[in-house]
């Protein structure tokens, strides 16, 4: 019995990860119907900012909570911006027809290509000015008309640019892996027959915070009110004068924070980060997001502590090799007896 | 009589080419790449049956499957199990023939049972598609596709996690393109009958195709079947290739290798499955100069051409899709 309440506490911290980073799964795709493959990528991208910051702020105030707060809220930052960027770039380009997208990755392949053939700073920025330029050249000459995207090209998109995120992360980061420094140190208690460290304690109680501040956001701020009316139809969103993309943009800022703040969570009990760690708990958060109820927050939430849970349990009471296949039998099971999830509405189709 | 003399002439000129061009040239001549192109125009090969497959499901019946990379494991797997079980014996029974013919035999008994493993697999899959439409569809195909790298992972008895070594190379560049004209000209005759207007008209509407009296719970599962057969077929050339199989090959970055491949070349269009299935994997190859650059590169181009183009490089302009004639009875 004591075993088996470790083991749920252990599910519950686990889960709390999966929760975080299915929520902005699920937003996104509440908003847009895609699924934004890249947000396991930005949850990695949020470690990898925890790991630099807390590298560029060190000896000051180790230990303290109000420096780990400090680093995870830069991280959040910087990732919310990367969100943004990602949203701006790769994806409203398809949908509205939004420019500078060819000189924007332009410029990146230009500076990846001026580095790789001269590495130096020079080199770099004169790749990049070179590539942008000559984007925006192509832009204005060649191309009229950005055209719409269908969802598949859209999906396609989003895997590109996960597939940028790793390998670029493998570039700049470096491929292997790094060790987060423990900004909050560790204390282990034991509370009757249960084993827990104050860090697990520390994530949950984050993840609960982010998870109560982000449903307070969506319910009572004006934007969180148009979140969902964009979500729940963008175009009439759009006639009732809702600057759509701009919400979107706030989406994905939004959801890109709390995958962020997830991955510096998760590091604190797994310090080993590497460039290609968002994969699989991205692809499993995602199922949590389907399993709840795709476009639905609390069944995100719901749906992230399943996985979390079972997946532990696999681990403590089967075999630890098959914990990658329990999230995806679970959403097979799910979604054959109720296929829009645990919490999704039951969808009318429309003849 | 005309079809026939056809299929008779493309296996003349495979044999042709792997006597002359591949065994002459590429393995044993004077070019000093030679073995490593052999190597790509396999892969190529494997590749373009994947990707055409893959199309018949995706482009073709509008059904959105992103898990091909597990019908490829389950064939290649199936084929490796078999052949390396069997093929003392068969090699015995046979022992009349000479030894290029014992092969083949053994090599067409691996590719017969790992067509009947995925086709069950499809099936398996197939059913939820059944319930499921969209990007429900696509997340339950990812996800067996990696219960099924998982299962594989834990048997023992083919590798597990180890690997599976020891499999006989018995796939050249004949046994290769053979069937890549098989996929082709099956999935381009598939999609000229009344079945294939049947999978046409479930991509376009299918309500409007149940309407009209296509049985579409039936001509999915047949999509399903069709296409992870042919996934298996080319697992099992590819295990005989490569002689040694590991999960990791067959994780979901293999299925959106193909997703990609497809879409790049235009869906719904044979021809731009065999184009973007020989461009990717040309160009990634190509590209290996640039060592870990080459994939930041790829994804932004990936990025750019889905941006600017996306409906690929040819829409779904297909030159096999024949218009539809109206015969006068």
């Amino acid at each position: 019995m004591g075993s088996f309440l470790q083991q749920l506490l252990n599910g519950l911290v686990l889960g709390s990860m999966y929760a975080l980073i299915a929520i902005g799964y699920t937003m996104v795709y509440g908003v847009l119907s895609l699924i934004n493959f890249a947000h396991g990528d930005i949850y990695m991208f949020g470690a990898f900012m925890g790991y630099y910051l807390s590298r560029y702020m060190k000896g000051s105030g180790e230990g303290s909570i109000f420096y780990a707060l400090l680093i995870m809220l830069g991280s959040m930052l910087l990732s919310a911006m990367l969100g943004i960027l990602v949203e701006r770039f790769a994806y409203r380009p398809g949908r509205s027809g939004a420019r500078f997208a060819m000189a924007f990755w332009l410029g990146i392949l230009g500076s990846v290509l001026g580095y790789f053939f001269s590495p130096s700073a020079a080199g770099m920025i004169g790749g990049t000015v070179a590539g942008a330029a000559g984007g925006f050249f192509i832009e204005y000459s060649f191309i009229r008309r950005i055209p719409r995207a269908s969802r598949l090209a859209l999906l396609i998109l989003a895997i590109g640019v996960s597939m940028f995120l790793e390998n670029a992360g493998q570039l700049v980061f470096g491929a292997d892996p790094k060790f987060f420094p423990q900004i909050i140190s560790a204390t282990q208690m034991n509370v009757g027959a249960l084993s827990i460290n104050n860090q697990q304690i520390t994530v949950f109680v984050v993840a609960i915070i982010l998870m109560v501040l982000l449903n307070a956001i969506v319910t009572y701020t004006k934007t969180g009110k148009a979140m969902r009316a964009t979500a729940f139809n963008l175009d009439a969103a759009k006639l009732m004068g809702i600057n759509t993309d701009r919400i979107i943009a706030a989406t994905f800022a939004l959801g890109s924070a709390l995958a962020a703040a997830a991955g510096i969570l998760v590091s604190l009990n797994y310090p080993k980060i590497d460039p290609l760690m968002g994969i699989m708990p991205g692809l499993k958060a995602f199922v949590a997001a389907v399993l709840g109820g795709i476009g639905n927050i609390p069944g995100a939430m719901l749906g992230g502590f399943i996985i979390g849970i079972a997946e532990v349990m696999v681990v403590g009471y089967l075999q630890s090799t098959y914990r990658d296949a329990i999230a995806f039998t679970i959403l097979i099971l799910i979604l054959l007896l109720k296929p829009a999830g645990i919490m999704g509405k039951g969808l009318v189709e429309k003849v | 009589m005309k079809k026939w003399f056809g299929a008779l002439a493309a296996i003349t000129i495979l044999i042709v080419l792997q006597l002359t061009v591949v065994d002459r040239l590429l393995l044993t001549g004077p070019i000093q790449e030679g073995p490593y192109i052999h190597q790509i125009l396999i892969l190529v090969g494997i590749n373009i049956i994947l990707a055409v497959s893959l199309n018949l499901i995706n482009g073709f019946t509008g059904q959105f499957s992103i898990g091909h990379a597990g019908f490829f494991a389950v064939g290649a797997y199936a084929s490796a199990f078999l052949v390396t079980t069997v093929g003392d014996q068969v090699h015995q029974t046979l022992s009349f023939l000479p030894s290029t013919g014992q092969d083949a035999v053994l090599l067409i008994l691996g590719i017969l049972a790992a067509a009947l493993l995925s086709g069950i697999a499809g099936v398996i899959v197939g059913i939820p598609s059944l319930r499921l439409r969209g990007d429900y569809l696509a997340i339950v195909t990812l996800g067996f596709g990696e219960i099924i790298r998982v299962f594989i992972l834990n048997i023992n008895a083919i590798g597990g996690s180890r690997g599976f070594t020891g499999i006989p190379r018995l796939s050249n560049f004949f046994w290769v393109y053979l069937f890549v004209v098989i996929a082709v000209m099956t999935v381009q005759n598939l999609i000229n009958s009344s079945y294939g207007r049947a999978f046409i008209s479930i991509r376009d509407d299918e309500i409007a195709a149940e309407a009209m009296g296509v049985d579409t719970t039936r001509f999915k599962v047949m999509s399903f079947v069709i296409s992870s057969m042919f996934a298996g077929v080319a697992g099992a050339l590819f295990g005989h290739f490569t002689m040694y199989l590991h999960p990791n090959t067959f994780t979901f970055i293999k299925s959106f290798e193909l997703i990609i491949m497809i879409v790049i070349g235009g869906l719904g269009s044979i021809e731009g499955s065999i184009l973007g299935a020989v461009l990717i994997t040309v160009i990634l190859e190509v590209f290996r100069g640039f060592g870990p650059y080459r994939l930041v590169i790829f994804s932004i181009t990936l990025i750019l051409i889905m941006t600017y183009r996306p409906q690929g490089i040819m829409g779904s302009k297909s030159f096999l899709l024949k218009p539809r004639r109206v015969r006068a009875k």
